[in-house]
């Protein structure tokens, strides 16, 4: 399993390293929807610092969808969705290889946004340890989330619409533990420390883990059944 | 023995009409054996039921040993199909995208070069992304994978489309080296002066079912591929 996690993590990513689809557009709308929503705020600081966390988060969660269409949308031309099926891969390392690929993709998107949180709203972190353990959890547990739900809608031809209407309403626990968890990280409200934000990172670990547990257990029903 | 390719009734519902309406197929193992028949007719539907692909929705089939209707996930890795798409990636090179399936199937790297070479694929053209190449040159390093990744079962639909003579006359070749080496090939083809001689039985499909079948006088000679290209698909009907 993991040497098939190895292999298909590696072909997305290395796609996307040629064709730069997620680093040319999905990059780009995320930072947009930052940009955005500090002139709807502004020009004020104190409502963009209090937004922050929560907006950081959407633009992550909106920038998901669109990271995991992408994956699937690798598998969709030329029959090569059908090519991954008949491969003889482990579907439990296809699920966990395409989590991963959309994981790395999505930390380096997260650091664009954190750096853009901290130009465009003016924040200051006080946690690094808690910043960067949230952001990993959150965003492991929306790539599985997302693959789950990708590998659904992805023999469906409303894929593109199905997958957003599926995968938003469930990611709810990450946008709301993730912008807690930040608010910790940032000192944002009344006695919020780092580690306030402890039990929202928690529950984003036990989000990732229940949906990568989940993936690998099936993935192959619902890649052969989609 | 039990036959690489059993299908019994074979029904395939996956629209409002069927797709296949009661298929009745033996193939046995290392055999060649050819459906033709009329676009529309249900040989790209049989090629895709029993790789798994299509849904058995009813009668009974099973592939290499696995029922089509419980096994499906032990047959992955051990069929190989070459169907009108490519399966590819445009944005990978040849290589990669071969050497991806190799490695995914557990195959030996080692054939790659081989393959390669042996379809003309060398030089410049095995590092140049999938998406540049030609839909011949496509169909060439499909058909490379699937020699380097030597599956016990070969779907191949309409394989000569898009080749040129020679790589016709390669196709002959690799389908005649696997056979001998125990490999089974079911091959949907429209084309029997190309296909025929591969062939040891031709079946006809017709409004997804078998009308027709005949045994052909198969000329699959490896070391002397001319021979494949000289032999009219006609004169073989046995």
């Amino acid at each position: 399993m993991w040497r098939d996690t190895v292999l298909v993590a590696g072909k997305d990513l290395r796609i996307e390293v040629r064709s730069r689809v997620v680093m040319h557009q999905v990059v780009p709308v995320a930072v947009l929807v930052l940009v955005l929503f500090a002139f709807a705020l502004g020009p004020d600081r104190a409502p963009m610092i209090q937004a922050a966390p929560g907006l950081f988060w959407v633009a992550v969660l909106f920038a998901s969808v669109l990271a995991v269409q992408r994956s699937f949308a690798l598998e969709a031309p030329d029959g090569a969705r059908d090519g991954l099926r008949l491969s003889g891969l482990d579907p439990a390392g296809i699920f966990l290889g395409k989590t991963a690929a959309v994981t790395v993709q999505m930390v380096i998107l997260e650091v664009v946004l954190t750096a853009g949180v901290v130009v465009l709203y003016g924040s200051h972190i006080r946690s690094y340890p808690s910043i960067i353990v949230a952001g990993l959890a959150g965003t492991a547990g929306l790539a599985a989330a997302g693959t789950l739900y990708g590998a659904l809608a992805a023999g469906l031809r409303v894929r593109e619409t199905l997958l957003p209407f599926l995968f938003l309403p469930i990611a709810a626990p990450v946008l709301l533990a993730g912008t807690r968890a930040w608010q910790a990280a940032l000192g944002i409200g009344a006695g919020n420390t780092g580690s306030a934000g402890d039990p929202w990172i928690r529950l984003l670990l036990v989000f990732a883990a229940v949906y990568l547990a989940l993936g690998v257990v099936i993935y192959g029903p619902l890649q052969e059944a989609s | 023995m039990v036959p690489a390719v059993l299908l019994r009734t074979a029904v395939c519902v996956t629209g409002r009409f069927p797709a296949l309406a009661g298929v009745d197929l033996a193939v046995a193992q290392g055999e060649v054996v050819v459906l033709e028949g009329p676009n529309g007719a249900g040989k790209t539907s049989v090629l895709r039921v029993c790789a798994g692909l299509l849904p058995l929705t009813g009668g009974e089939g099973t592939v290499l040993g696995c029922d089509l209707r419980r096994d499906v996930p032990a047959l992955r890795g051990r069929v190989g199909m070459l169907g009108h798409a490519a399966a590819l990636y445009d944005d990978l090179t040849v290589v990669e995208n071969v050497r991806f399936a190799v490695r995914a199937a557990g195959a030996d790297v080692a054939r790659i070069d081989a393959a390669l070479d042996r379809l003309e694929l060398g030089g410049r053209v095995r590092r140049t992304p999938v998406g540049r190449l030609s839909a011949g040159q496509r169909r060439r390093v499909a058909l490379a994978l699937l020699v380097t990744r030597r599956p016990e079962l070969w779907l191949l639909d309409e394989p000569h489309a898009g080749l040129d003579a020679d790589a016709r006359v390669v196709l002959g070749e690799i389908v005649s080296e696997v056979v001998a080496e125990g490999a089974t090939v079911l091959l949907a083809s429209h084309e029997p002066e190309e296909s025929w001689p591969l062939a040891d039985r031709v079946m006809s499909i017709v409004g997804g079912r078998v009308v027709e079948e005949r045994a052909v006088a198969s000329t699959r000679r490896p070391a002397l591929p001319d021979q494949l290209r000289a032999v009219s698909g006609g004169a073989h009907v046995a």
